[in-house]
């Protein structure tokens, strides 16, 4: 069990924020390239699934899995991205993405009256809560290598 | 145990083969009184609902029928347009029918060939060494699942997320292939598939795997 790293969007596709934890392979370009090439991902992935699905769909997340990892998207109401890696069997990603956006995200970037939304986040307060939360859940542990 | 399409994607994306096992219709009828409470606007030269969601009618849906006349595009069976029937007072109170859209052929075809990049996307963005490429797409309403066999086809099964047991089926589905298909020396590789046979076996699996389970296969 063991969580990669987090991407952050904001509704314009800038990346807000990056960070990882065990993450074992670079993609082999710059952070913002892998942005990009991230969000465009995403975006493709919304509008193919919204196309596919015979129903329609409800909420803003949505997951998908390889044989190794586990990419998890939680989308706000504001359209702000929260995209989470994690292995395959991980549990309960879902609320801790939730938790991450009222707790973290919410607490000590929209409360903080220096943060301008519409930049990446630079907030050391905020980088070490989000590091609180995503360290104490269940899903994190690093595997044994 | 739903199953709801099948698509199998050849090695270089292109649709070979397709089929709509199980999609439900969702329609929703209701009567309106002028003005209208749905927001309405021309989208792909159908009538879409933007705005105003109510009585199961979402958005995203389209106009189909107008007091029981169908509506192909924006026109009425009549020759009317809607837009303009819908704008006209006088024609209050006004039946109103809209469905969620279904996929037309052209559209399946380009959503499987915008499938084949997300699949190595998944595989370049992976935090792991070696990953493979997308295995299941899973959201709130139904999975897909996608196998892609060692020559580079895929095969891929939209179905309800409860539904266990698919990889068996999708085994199922690459050995009814490479029986009817690639044996069939009337099919050329890379082609869409028409065999009879084949049709045949795929549709009789997916019937018997919903209505007996994966394990009868």
């Amino acid at each position: 069990m063991t969580i990669h790293n987090l991407y952050l969007f904001d509704r314009d596709g800038q990346l807000l924020y990056y960070t990882d934890w065990n993450r074992k392979k670079q993609s082999g370009m710059t952070r913002d390239e892998e942005a990009k090439l991230m969000y465009g991902m995403i975006f493709s992935i919304k509008s193919f699934v919204a196309k596919v699905s015979p129903v329609d769909l409800k909420e803003g997340y949505l997951t998908y899995t390889t044989n190794k990892y586990r990419l998890n998207l939680y989308e706000t109401p504001s359209r702000l991205k929260f995209i989470l890696n994690t292995d395959i069997h991980a549990q309960g990603i879902k609320e801790l993405l939730q938790q991450i956006y009222t707790q973290v995200y919410v607490e000590y970037v929209v409360y903080n009256p220096l943060c301008n939304l519409k930049k990446p986040i630079e907030s050391e307060l905020f980088a070490a809560k989000l590091d609180e939360v995503v360290k104490q859940s269940a899903a994190y542990a690093s595997r044994p290598a | 145990m739903t199953i709801h399409s099948l698509y199998i994607l050849s090695k270089s994306g292109g649709l070979i083969y397709q089929l709509d096992n199980n999609i439900p219709t969702i329609e929703n009828e209701k009567t309106f009184s002028y003005p209208l409470e749905v927001k309405l606007e021309v989208q792909n030269r159908n009538i879409m609902v933007v705005y105003g969601q109510r009585d199961g009618i979402k958005v995203g849906h389209t106009l189909v029928s107008v007091n029981g006349m169908k509506v192909t595009g924006q026109q009425l069976d009549d020759g009317r347009d809607a837009m303009q029937v819908l704008a006209n007072e006088t024609n209050y109170p006004i039946n109103l029918k809209f469905a969620r859209p279904k996929l037309t052929t052209n559209e399946k075809i380009f959503q499987a060939s915008m499938f084949y990049p997300l699949y190595a996307l998944a595989c370049q963005l992976s935090p792991e060494t070696r990953s493979s490429g997308i295995e299941t797409i899973e959201s709130d309403n139904f999975r897909m699942n996608c196998f892609q066999t060692l020559t580079g086809v895929k095969f891929m099964l939209i179905s309800d997320p409860k539904q266990a047991g698919i990889d068996t089926l999708l085994h199922r589905v690459y050995e009814i292939y490479s029986d009817f298909a690639l044996k069939n020396p009337f099919y050329s590789l890379e082609m869409p598939i028409r065999c009879e046979l084949f049709d045949e076996h795929i549709k009789g699996t997916l019937e018997q795997a919903e209505r007996l389970g994966i394990s009868s296969i």
